[in-house]
């Protein structure tokens, strides 16, 4: 059965669809090999049982109109699955069960797919190496003792590491394309909008969108396709006309303007993060397209203006974490003490540093030398944005500063680790999409990720360029199963 | 500009969280770190900016207040800590 779970979602699609195989060897498949890779850490709840009953329940009466009929997915732990646990790797939610479920996850399954079960995260998605998860750290199918990036580390793990076929992840400043690029897999930022916010659970909510996660391009339209849709329950809701993204693939970019940001040459970038980026310039040049020198003079003030925005909104939406109507509950001498208590046992260090840089900035007479400047500032990086793109269809970048650290490496110094994140938050801030694709290898073997980023619900042209890119690339994983 | 430990406590108690003095003054010397390097944003004349508030373009949907799901009390009652028939219990709070 090993060569089911080297089938990409779209040819595992195709073979169900053609009779040639049963999702419940799909769902045995994945179920046995998950079974095998509990060293990696990636799932916080496991419902194989549960999906071997739907498996059996589609062959018995299956339905091929669907975009994903009877295939697995595991999903990052962030998004709340009606009667089944749901953590955001917290604590403070180790007994949370969910009367309803997030509309992304919704769309999943109204479309024939079969959930696995949660994969680990940062807390509360705050992280960029899912070492702040309650339940654990996770490994990276790339190397033993390597980090898989973060916040949706689990996710990009389970998905290199071929314990799920694709996945979903959320990005708040980097938590999709980070951690894609650390685990030479493909991820997507949508267009803030595009896919609803409704029971996710919240992190910063003017940056937070859900995303796929996937092995290539192809996949990753077609996840994105059935992710993405109108939602009156989540208020930003975009309502715009969703296309066939993955039936319009199309990888010719000939004529095509992409723009490349000087203020994304940094001080001491790694020379091969510098080739990398070289090697994307020269495949865009050589298939007819216009390479286009631009600035983002702001660039340098995103991370400063996103350490504020993210802990502001952070410290705001987690103050209903209070030990009352669900969640972990410490005992207290009197209310307030229990509160206190509760949420001094219940989260953990990172989460508590950002809740207190976030009640800081918003505390009386730190309001407008804070969180009004930081907005003001995100201002000035979304006019950057629309300058340029009067001039380009589309910014390519690389993805990360480096590629993927040894656990412990950056859990010291919280700056240092945040500054993984330099090249993604931006596009955050902007509410852009951005996709991740793998595109080469550091000396040792770990995957490298360039970034290309669209106009806002320009998905369609960035999935078009990333094919081509993917294409020209031909990026082959090098994962040996270390952990099995 | 420096956070000092009675900052520190300050916000403690502002956001809820219980913090012994060890735990201060790691979270002390890290919120310095951390806002060092947020105070560059003062290099940036942002006099005459407008503050971008949100990134959806559109305005905001309103929706009717109707409830779409129902008779779900024992489910939700069932994640909490404590409770009492159909109450939640807290700590007492009134002498």
């Amino acid at each position: 059965m090993s060569d089911i779970i080297d089938l990409t979602l779209v040819e595992l699609v195709s073979k169900i669809k053609e009779k040639k195989i049963s999702s419940k060897e799909i769902i045995s498949a994945y179920v046995e090999r998950c079974e095998k890779s509990k060293k990696l850490n990636t799932f916080i709840t496991t419902d194989f049982e549960n999906a071997l009953i739907k498996a059996n329940e589609f062959d018995k009466n299956p339905n091929y109109e669907k975009k994903l009929p009877g295939i697995p997915l595991a999903v990052k732990d962030l998004f709340c699955t009606k009667n089944l646990r749901t953590t955001a790797g917290s604590k403070i939610l180790s007994n949370f069960i969910p009367t309803y479920e997030s509309t992304v996850t919704e769309n999943l399954w109204n479309e024939g797919s079969i959930l696995l079960g949660k994969l680990n995260c940062d807390e509360f998605a705050m992280g960029s190496s899912n070492e702040t998860s309650f339940y654990g750290k996770v490994q990276s199918p790339v190397g033993k003792n390597l980090v898989p990036g973060g916040s949706s580390g689990g996710s990009a793990s389970a998905l290199a590491g071929r314990l799920t076929p694709a996945t979903i992840g959320t990005d708040t400043g980097g938590s999709i394309r980070q951690p894609a690029s650390f685990t030479g897999t493909v991820g997507l930022k949508p267009t803030y909008g595009s896919c609803s916010r409704y029971g996710i659970v919240a992190f910063a909510s003017s940056l937070d969108q859900a995303g796929p996660m996937t092995n290539d391009v192809k996949d990753c339209a077609l996840l994105f396709e059935v992710m993405s849709s109108y939602d009156k329950k989540d208020s930003t809701s975009v309502n715009f006309k969703r296309s066939n993204y993955l039936k319009n693939l199309n990888s010719s970019i000939k004529g095509k303007k992409i723009g490349i940001p000087k203020e994304y040459r940094v001080n001491d970038m790694p020379k091969i993060i510098e080739d990398l980026w070289q090697k994307g310039i020269n495949i865009i040049k050589d298939a007819g397209a216009k390479i286009v020198d631009i600035s983002l003079p702001n660039t340098k003030y995103a991370l400063p203006a996103y350490y504020i925005v993210a802990p502001a909104e952070a410290s705001s939406n987690l103050a209903r974490y209070d030990g009352v109507k669900y969640g972990f509950r410490s005992k207290g001498t009197n209310l307030i003490d229990m509160y206190e208590k509760t949420r001094s046992e219940g989260f953990g260090n990172e989460v508590k540093r950002r809740i207190m840089i976030g009640t800081y900035v918003l505390s009386s007479g730190y309001y407008d030398a804070y969180y009004l400047k930081a907005q003001k500032v995100r201002k000035l990086i979304k006019n950057d944005f629309d300058e340029v793109y009067k001039k380009v269809d589309a910014i390519l970048t690389p993805s990360t500063p480096s590629s993927a650290f040894a656990i412990g490496e950056k859990t010291d110094d919280p700056v240092s680790m945040y500054l993984n994140d330099i090249f993604t938050v931006p596009i955050n801030l902007a509410g852009l999409p951005a996709i991740s694709i793998p595109s080469g290898h550091d000396p040792k073997g770990h995957p490298l990720g360039l970034q290309i980023i669209g106009k806002a619900f320009d998905e369609q042209n960035i999935f078009n360029i990333a094919y081509f890119m993917e294409q020209q690339i031909n990026f082959k994983s090098k994962i040996k199963d270390w952990w099995i | 500009m420096g956070i000092d430990l009675k900052t520190v406590k300050h916000i403690s108690k502002l956001s809820r969280i219980s913090l012994d003095d060890k735990k201060a003054k790691k979270l002390e010397a890290d919120l310095n770190s951390i806002f060092s390097f947020i105070e560059k944003l003062n290099e940036l004349n942002t006099e005459n900016i407008e503050p971008l508030t949100s990134i959806a373009e559109t305005t905001l949907q309103l929706r009717k207040d109707e409830i779409k799901i129902k008779n779900i009390r024992d489910q939700i009652l069932k994640n909490s800590p404590e409770k009492n028939k159909d109450f939640f219990v807290v700590p007492k709070v009134v002498d």
